[in-house]
């Protein structure tokens, strides 16, 4: 589905992705892991067309992404949940999720997709009309998620959906990214809690500056000394 | 109690005009955060379209006042076209400051590019054609129609504006755009295209106050705009910049402080005040009236 081949980009002097490849097939669930600073951020900005490539290819099902201007690219069903989650504080809840359809131009698949994603997120529901700058950590990462639902996308790209959340959310996060696994959404997962990452994933990519040092199925790469020593903290 | 109603009024009604130029200055800043110098000159543009035009109007049998409709696609196009020919190129180039600089030139430029029209005196006879002259009286003071007239098309103008920005799609993409913009690339809006919408609103609106300036001081100059703007800008400053809401206060508080210095202090000292008013408010609440000391602006 996701495609990218010896991808390149810089800002400015500074080259934060150094010549990667990596492959997301449909219904797959992948994690991008690797330490602060590696280029995780920096990769998905690029495949959603926010931080332009220097080189390199991206497609989605065939499509370059990389002649797609960036707010065509959720047309195409890939949504974004960006590191930081970026609600947009100063509208409620259901405004945000509205938001999140934009693009929807038919009401009843937009009061269905609103349903759907009450269903997942309860806590949502019950704070509809709440700003969601005012919404706690975990709340606004379940309307980040949320709003990227809405389009009802093929592919998700999440960036760092459990950061700094409780482990009791942290548990709730992974098993609601589970469930959109199992609902076949294609998903590539970027995460610093690696080895809750893996648990869930079928294969994975180790990011080390800027380029991909590993790569394997993910319970290969749970087991690995040089991962284990590194991202887990074993 | 005959002068401060009288007072109250003026007060009132210029105050809705430095409201609707103010809006003009909050939704640019609010959305690309640029201070837009050449907002106040859009409405000089209004202010000649109108001249211009109200003779045609009345030659082909309508109401006057329709040319305000001319006016704001004018100001509209003007607003777009200095986005898209000076501001949205240096965005992607330079920095603030050279954005900043840009405004300025473009205030220059479009005062300028107005001196190679021929200077309209005060013209008293198309602004009456704008409006029914007379009023009613209240209290033993007359309240004039056009008086009435400002603050009812400001007052509409305001709830259209709240309407269109918080239930209309367009209005709710501008509202993205400016919390957070690359959040909103990933909903599927485009910033350019909101972006120019927003300065084709905003200098829209300084067509309608140039109608309601120019009904009350028939006179059109190049230089218009400059005082006009920059209280207006103050307005929205002190309302807290990048707040629709607080553009409409700040309008309104600047034009009954600027009234009411003229009547009960001295009119040489109007223009003082409202800036030392600036200065208080900003000591107090460095964020305007309504805006939030922490945390980001819109
Ligand atoms: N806008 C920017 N301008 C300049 N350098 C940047 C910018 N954004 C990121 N970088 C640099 O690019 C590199 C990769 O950053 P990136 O945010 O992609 O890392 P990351 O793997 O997501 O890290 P983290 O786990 O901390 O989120 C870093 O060295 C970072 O300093
Ligand atoms: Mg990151």
């Amino acid at each position: 589905m996701l495609k990218i081949e010896d991808l390149h980009v810089s800002y400015g002097a500074v080259r934060a992705i150094k010549g990667i490849s990596l492959e997301v097939d449909d219904g797959e669930l992948v994690s991008l892991i690797g330490a602060n600073g590696a280029g995780k951020t920096t990769t998905l900005h690029t495949i959603s067309g926010l931080v332009p490539a220097s080189s390199g290819s991206i497609t989605l099902d065939g499509k370059d992404l990389r002649k797609t201007p960036p707010e065509k690219i959720i047309g195409l069903g890939l949504a974004h949940v960006p590191e930081g989650r970026h609600v947009f504080a100063r509208m409620s809840v259901e405004e945000n999720l509205a938001m999140g359809a934009y693009i929807v131009r038919d009401k009843a698949k937009i009061k269905r997709q609103l349903d759907m994603v009450y269903a997942h997120f309860p806590r949502l529901a019950e704070r509809s009309r709440q700003l969601a700058g005012t919404l706690s950590g975990g709340e606004q990462q379940m309307l980040a998620m949320g709003r990227a639902l809405m389009t009802e996308p093929k592919m998700l790209l999440l960036d760092e959906p459990s950061m700094g959340l409780s482990p009791i959310l942290v548990k709730e996060i992974f098993s609601i990214i589970r469930e959109l696994h199992d609902a076949g959404i294609t998903i590539l997962l970027v995460e610093q809690n690696a080895k809750m990452a893996l648990a869930i994933s079928d294969r994975a990519y180790v990011l080390e500056t800027g380029l991909i040092s590993m790569s394997g199925p993910a319970q290969e790469l749970l087991h690995d000394d040089k991962v284990r020593r590194a991202y887990l903290g074993a | 109690m005959g002068v401060f109603l009288q007072t109250l009024f003026v007060g009132l009604r210029l105050g809705s005009v430095y409201a609707l130029i103010a809006l003009g200055y909050t939704m640019v800043y609010g959305i690309i955060r640029l201070i837009n110098f050449a907002h106040g000159d859009f409405i000089m543009v209004g202010g000649y379209t109108l001249i211009f035009t109200v003779p045609l109007m009345t030659a082909a049998g309508l109401p006057a006042w329709l040319a305000v409709v001319i006016a704001i696609a004018v100001c509209a196009l003007v607003g777009v076209g200095v986005e898209l020919v000076a501001y949205r190129p240096v965005r992607r180039k330079g920095t603030g400051m050279t954005a900043l600089i840009t405004a300025v030139a473009m205030s220059l430029f479009l005062e300028n590019l107005a001196q190679a029209i021929p200077a309209i005196g005060p013209n008293p006879i198309i602004a009456s054609q704008l409006f029914a002259p007379g009023g009613f009286r209240v209290a033993g003071v007359t309240l004039d129609f056009v008086t009435i007239y400002t603050i009812a098309v400001s007052a509409a103008v305001m709830l259209l504006l709240y309407v269109f920005t918080q239930k209309t799609r367009m209005g709710r993409a501008m509202r993205c755009v400016s919390e957070d913009k690359s959040a909103a690339v990933l909903m599927g809006i485009s910033v350019n295209r909101t972006v120019l919408t927003t300065f084709a609103v905003g200098s829209g609106l300084s067509a309608v106050a140039a109608l309601m300036y120019v009904a009350q001081y028939p006179k059109v100059y190049t230089t218009m705009g400059s005082l006009l703007g920059l209280k207006a800008f103050v307005a929205a400053v002190a309302g807290g910049i990048g707040l629709i809401p607080g553009a409409m206060l700040g309008g309104l508080v600047i034009g009954l402080v600027e009234s009411f210095t003229t009547s009960y202090i001295s009119s040489s000292l109007t223009d003082a005040v409202v800036f030392l008013i600036l200065i208080a408010v900003l000591l107090i609440k460095p964020a305007g009236i309504l805006g939030k000391n922490v945390g980001e602006k819109v």
